[in-house]
């Protein structure tokens, strides 16, 4: 499978933050194993540890399984002085899991993320691809039913 | 041509599509065709209007009536009443300030001229504006010396946060032998607050495009890059398409215009790092790196990216140039102060009364930016301070509002334009909290290459958690200062020398906040 992707691509080092993107974009648990960054390695020529070096140093990526749906909440300043700090506090509540957690039934992850450039609606979330701004607390309960309710 | 009756434009922006717009359109083209108007009324995809936390919103030509947070429950009004009557629903329209009207919140719009009014999506549109115009005289009938010439005499400024004149960087390059060179396109927004970019990308692609090609020309280079934040769904969508109908039309690709000249334009797409947006980190990025800044000199100009000279500029930057290339640097000079040229995009949030963006003149004072761009105050509160310029930021409190908003004016008060974000916060804020908040951005974006920046910004939350937390004293306070200080004059690039401005900024100007949280 990730053969696959790779080879989508031409083998050079400048493709691997695409190849990152893809592998972990069709993985159903949103993240990139060991196996992945040694085919992706193989594939380059260019060791795992710098794989691995990129892997860990953009926040887009995640070294461990995550959730079906990956909530990310603005916590730069805009969104923080519209209190996204309470609406941490709910989604945290409200799924029962920290940062970073992943909910039991596997179908969200939480996250923290800095600006994610729709400050005009902050605070805002990202989860998936979709952006919900101008959060209250209620709205977030909307939301995340809407959420498990698509599964 | 088809004559209509009313024009709609409807805004299309990463809001609008969450708010449902896509459902909202069918069901009014529906309810027009049942009132027998589909060929009265004319329905127009365009960009975002340049109005927030509004929800679904439209603006209706010729009465040039703006309407927002609409619900498909308010179709059959809208048409009955304004479609087919001729009498605006006034409880759907949205309520603005003086200053708003008739051109809405862009005064002076050279970047966003198109946005909000033509369909982004189309390049006959774009062209019908006066699009590609600049493009075909910088390619046809200027030498690339004449371009860099043009952008230098402009004074056009980067747009990025440093502001460094923008012809004066393509001036490096431009004489430079080398079988290859690139243009990059800094599309990497991060700062927080700051969306310019975004509005200027899902506005008008295309007037990005223009400007990418003219700076190719002017300094040879065949291959841009625009790199772009993977966020950013809809830009990268529209700037696909944009490129491929460029190319359908023989804009762009090679041989334009019979000139010999070939030029491919590429996105890339970023995995989210603040420090990226600092160009030799952004490179670095590009080769499949960690974005790590490189050591400067050789500036990318003359060794960038794998090497070869590239030049890196803002969206917003490159978005200026067909303008000045169409109609002369002295028409763009008549714009802003002799300093700063030309016009700035802001984006004004926090407490005033309309959030959103607006496109002004450098030099506009942040009182009348505030009172007359964004109808001043929320009701009820009181304004206390603005972080201007993002995260690297500055807070300036109210004897400061009389400040010009440009690269200059602010630099004599140790302050930063930046990119242009404005927070505004109420009497009921705390500067503590806030810069709390900065600090923690901080210490999550520092890129960890050097020392100063990485054991720095850690240090720095340490202290203004302790400090918020009501266990911290004046000494802290200090020692915050003085690391700041050492950040500034060690870091390895400008990510590590930011805090310092907020910091000194906040404490300068409300010490008093800073004695009372100490005293508990």
């Amino acid at each position: 499978m990730y053969k696959e992707i790779c080879s989508k691509y031409a083998p050079t080092k400048d493709n691997l933050i695409y190849i990152l993107h893809e592998i972990q974009d069709t993985h159903p648990q949103h993240y990139i194993s060991e196996e992945a960054v040694e085919a992706v390695s193989e594939y380059l020529k260019i060791p795992s540890n710098h794989i691995y070096g990129v892997l860990t140093f953009y926040t887009m990526y995640s070294t461990k399984p995550r959730g079906k749906n990956i909530i990310r909440l603005c916590e730069s300043p805009p969104c923080y002085i519209k209190g996204s700090d309470n609406i941490m506090r709910k989604l945290r509540t409200e799924l029962g899991v920290e940062e970073g957690g992943t909910t039991k039934d596997g179908l969200f992850t939480l996250e923290l993320c800095a600006c994610l450039g729709v400050c005009g609606n902050a605070p805002v979330m990202m989860i998936n691809d979709d952006v919900y701004g101008d959060l209250t607390e209620e709205k977030v309960e909307e939301i995340l039913e809407k959420v498990r309710r698509r599964k | 041509m088809k004559f209509y009756r009313n024009h709609v434009l409807v805004g299309i922006s990463e809001m609008a599509l969450n708010a449902g717009v896509e459902d909202f359109l069918k069901a009014l083209r529906q309810e027009l065709a049942k009132a027998d108007l589909a060929e009265e009324i004319n329905i127009l995809e365009t960009g975002p209007l340049g109005f927030f936390g509004k929800g679904i919103c439209i603006t209706v030509y010729p009465e040039n009536i703006n309407y927002s947070d609409l619900k498909i429950e308010d179709i059959p009004e809208l048409v009955n009443e304004h479609f087919l009557k001729g009498r605006p629903v006034a409880r759907l329209i949205l309520e603005t300030g003086a200053k708003f009207s008739p051109k809405f919140n862009y005064e002076t719009r050279i970047v966003l001229r198109n946005s909000g009014i033509i369909d982004p999506e189309s390049i006959d549109e774009y062209i019908g504006a006066g699009g590609y115009e600049a493009w075909e005289k910088a390619l046809t009938q200027m030498q690339p010396m004449d371009i860099v010439n043009e952008v230098k005499a402009s004074g056009l400024r980067g747009r990025g946060g440093a502001g460094f004149p923008a012809g004066v960087k393509w001036s490096f390059t431009a004489p430079l032998e080398a079988e290859q060179k690139y243009v990059v396109v800094n599309a990497d927004e991060g700062e927080p607050g700051t969306f310019k970019d975004r509005l200027i990308m899902e506005g008008d692609p295309h007037q990005l495009l223009e400007g990418i090609m003219i700076c190719a020309r002017a300094i040879g280079a065949s291959k841009a890059w625009i790199y772009i934040r993977g966020e950013y769904k809809l830009c990268i969508e529209r700037l696909r398409h944009a490129i491929k109908q460029a190319k359908e039309y023989g804009i762009l690709g090679e041989n334009i215009f019979d000139s010999g000249f070939d030029l491919d334009i590429d996105l890339k797409i970023g995995a989210g790092a603040y420090v990226c947006g600092e160009e030799t980190a952004l490179i670095e990025s590009l080769e499949g790196n960690r974005g790590n800044p490189r050591w400067k000199p050789p500036f990318p100009g003359v060794k960038g990216l794998w090497q070869y000279p590239t030049v890196v500029n803002n969206v917003e930057t490159l978005a200026n140039v067909p303008y000045i290339i169409k109609n002369g640097a002295d028409a763009y000079k008549k714009f802003g102060t002799p300093e700063c040229t030309g016009t700035k995009v802001y984006t004004i949030l926090g407490d005033v009364a309309h959030p959103g963006l607006c496109e002004i003149d450098m030099g506009t004072t942040l009182r009348t930016i505030i009172n007359e761009y964004a109808g001043g105050m929320k009701k009820g509160f009181k304004f206390k301070a603005a972080l201007v310029g993002g995260a690297a930021g500055v807070i300036l409190p109210d004897r400061l509002l009389d400040v010009k908003m440009d690269f200059a004016s602010l630099n004599q008060y140790a302050a930063v334009l930046g990119s242009g974000a404005i927070l505004v916060m109420n009497e009921h804020q705390s500067i503590v909290d806030i810069l709390w908040s900065i600090l923690r951005f901080f210490r999550h974006e520092s890129c960890g290459k050097c020392a100063p920046c990485r054991n720095g910004t850690q240090q720095l939350y340490k202290l203004i958690t302790k400090i918020k937390s009501g266990n911290g004293t004046m000494d802290d306070v200090e020692l915050m200062q003085n690391i700041a200080e050492t950040m500034l004059n060690t870091s390895f690039c400008a990510l590590g020398q930011s805090p310092i401005m907020a910091i000194r900024s906040a404490i300068e100007n409300f010490k008093d906040e800073f004695i009372e949280i100490t005293k508990k």
